[in-house]
């Protein structure tokens, strides 16, 4: 009875060593919240890709302040009450140190109260300039505001010598957004808008507002949505025989868009993007082409599908907690944060990262490249 | 005021549009002539019409020419299935259930198509070509020759169908009274059967012939059953030549007020011409004035 007394003890005393144990290296947990499914899947699948190649990788290089990291990854199906249960359960049930995305700026909008109750780091994978402005304590972003990209094109269509455009934008919130940004910012780079047309998002002929656009003044069109829509307008542009320069916006910086509008009517058009499409023809001396090349070539070895701008906001968003849990010494919430603030000089897949007490964005219009699309690829100006 | 070729090429576009709208009209008509249902899968069938022959150019190597009568020979299958599975084991409910029966369906076959195809839009090659043809200073593509070719085609076999055949009479008996017809000797089961083989048959055909102009995804088939049954309703339900004819008038007045009124507008200044149309005419501007039932 004696002997039998003992052994209980001894396993007992061994299970208490190896539970403590476990929690000396338990592993790191980072939240991210992907539209995987739904109508934004197209952001959130590569994203959710990009986060568990990250982890692996990671890890298999000894983790971050020796321990492993953990990505618990949950899908919001693009819908932003989903993403509001994901992201309580990443809180309160998952204990995260961080949360990185949603994918879309509805979700993001949608789950920052509880990130700030919680004092939980965000770094969204979406584009709305609300998201970093005005500041919030606890939300970061990593991808381009849509106002570098509308600099970036009025820059160019400025030195091609043109004044007066047409704006042609989507009726959904990435669309709206954009016309309000080419609207603002027109007047200061002295563009005249000569015409502004809408389209609905699943509209399959655009080739009205195309022929009222004829008819105006216009030396060039601006169009901003993402797809299938943009891709209508180059075919319809064709088909009407419209020879004004046509700018897209970085919504449709995906091969996709060159597939659904055919190379032929694709060809010619001008759009701000990441570096990222163009990986090939950034100059080898950049500070962005290893991790660019090292990016692109494991993540299409590894999913076999081509690499996407998407994913490279969610490899911005690891990267930079990451660096921040390493520099900050710590995995409380708190000082990721801090160390977050304080960062400089980052180079991400989407450009170069300075965030600040008054900037949580972090990025310039360097962050963009004008490209051209000629003969259903991606060509980089200048 | 704009130039006369704008106008022209207005209309062109706002025509070869409603031949969209229409084509997926026809099929409700087909459905409801039969069994009084509106098939709300209708807009599934269209979209069946266009994927099944974009996966039978990617994934079989068909060449188009053989994809797209595959394509339509499936969904025409996937019409015959989804009256056997869920529509002919509860025959007898009434109309609602049975409509609400098909609301399901649709949910069902693009949840399936989502599955299976994924969830990108993608294209198909138009069948004569992409280069678009000047006439009168307005363009127009080969395919919408195509689709305005194929809508007259399949409008004039219909009214022949309907109006000429032992086959096409009885179908619409069946819709005047199931049980007399019965009693007339028509296999009404097989009547409804029949009935959802054909409009799966023409949504599919629209399907395919219209991808080419829309690009396809998964969920178009929405939108496609909304306008369409849109058209139906402009055009007086259950009267094929009403549908297409209301197509094409929804379609010119989406085009007209987008050209001349405003782009943001067009879909509230089409709809609200169909609402005050239908509020002056509730039977639809070609529909007979429905008999009373006793």
């Amino acid at each position: 009875m004696g002997k039998q007394i003992r052994v209980g003890w001894l396993t007992m005393l061994a299970l208490a060593w190896i539970h403590t144990s476990v929690q000396a290296g338990e592993p790191i947990r980072i939240g991210a919240i992907f539209s995987v499914t739904g109508p934004a899947s197209f952001l959130g699948e590569p994203e959710r890709n990009t986060a568990k190649m990250l982890e692996e990788q990671l890890n298999r290089d000894g983790g971050l302040l020796g321990r492993k990291i953990e990505v618990i990854v949950y899908d919001d199906e693009s819908d932003a009450t989903k993403a509001v249960t994901a992201v309580d359960r990443l809180i309160k049930r998952d204990r995260v140190m961080a949360v990185i995305g949603p994918s879309t700026s509805g979700s993001t909008l949608a789950i920052v109260p509880k990130v700030e109750e919680a004092k939980i780091p965000l770094i969204s994978c979406a584009a709305a300039k609300k998201i970093a402005e005005p500041v919030k304590r606890w939300v970061f972003k990593t991808p381009q505001n849509d106002a570098l990209a509308v600099k970036k094109i009025y820059q160019h269509a400025k030195s091609a010598g043109f004044s007066k455009i047409a704006i042609l934008t989507a009726s959904d919130a990435f669309g709206a957004a954009g016309r309000d940004e080419l609207k603002e910012l027109g007047v200061a780079a002295g563009m005249t808008i000569v015409s502004d047309e809408v389209f609905g998002p699943k509209d399959t002929d655009m080739t009205a507002q195309l022929t009222r656009i004829k008819g105006t003044a216009a030396q060039a069109i601006i169009v901003w949505g993402t797809n299938p829509g943009p891709a209508v307008i180059a075919r319809n542009r064709v088909q009407l025989k419209i020879g004004l320069p046509l700018y897209m916006s970085h919504g449709v910086a995906s091969p996709k868009f060159i597939e659904l509008a055919g190379p032929e009517n694709a060809e010619g058009i001008l759009l701000p993007a990441g570096r990222l499409i163009a990986e090939a023809q950034v100059p080898a001396g950049h500070p962005q082409k290893a991790i660019l090349a090292t990016y692109t070539k494991e993540y299409e070895a590894r999913f076999k599908q081509p690499i996407s701008t998407f994913g490279g906001y969610a490899w911005d968003a690891i990267m930079l907690v990451a660096q921040a849990v390493k520099r900050a010494h710590s995995v409380e919430p708190v000082a990721i944060r801090d160390a977050l603030e304080t960062t400089r000089g980052f180079w991400g897949t989407t450009g170069e990262f300075n965030f600040s007490t008054e900037d949580h964005a972090g990025l310039t219009e360097d962050a963009f490249v004008m490209v051209r699309i000629t003969k259903g690829n991606w060509e980089m100006l200048r | 005021m704009p130039a006369p070729s704008d106008l022209l090429q207005y209309v062109i576009s706002g025509a070869t549009l409603g031949a969209t709208y229409g084509l997926a009209g026809l099929g409700f008509t087909v459905i409801f002539n039969t069994t009084e249902i509106i098939n709300f899968a209708q807009g599934e069938f269209v979209m069946l019409g266009g994927m099944l022959a974009v996966f039978a150019i990617r994934w079989g190597g068909l060449p188009p020419a053989l994809a797209v009568p595959l394509a339509i020979g499936l969904t025409t299958l996937v019409g015959v299935v989804t009256d056997r599975l869920t529509i002919r084991p509860v025959r007898g409910r009434s109309v609602i259930v049975l409509i609400i029966i098909t609301i399901g369906v649709s949910i069902v076959l693009r949840g399936a198509a989502m599955l299976l195809f994924g969830k990108d839009t993608y294209a198909l090659p138009g069948f004569s070509g992409d280069e678009s043809l000047a006439f009168l200073g307005a363009s127009i593509l080969p395919q919408n020759l195509w689709v305005g070719g194929m809508t007259l085609g399949t409008l004039v076999a219909m009214k022949l169908y309907f109006d000429r055949t032992i086959s096409g009479k009885a179908m619409l008996a069946c819709a005047c009274d199931r049980k007399a017809a019965s009693l007339m000797g028509i296999n009404v089961d097989g009547m409804v059967t029949l009935s959802f083989a054909l409009s799966a048959l023409v949504g599919a055909l629209g399907g395919a012939i219209l991808a080419p102009i829309t690009l396809t995804s998964y969920d178009v088939g929405i939108l496609l059953g909304l306008k369409g049954f849109a058209a139906c309703i402009l055009g007086g339900l259950g009267n094929p030549f009403g549908a297409v004819a209301g197509g094409v008038i929804l379609g010119v007045l989406e085009s007209l007020s987008a050209g001349l009124i405003s782009s943001g507008y067009k879909d509230a200044v089409a709809f609200v011409i169909l609402l005050t149309l239908l509020f002056v005419r509730p039977s639809g501007l070609f529909g007979r004035r429905a008999a009373e039932r006793v």
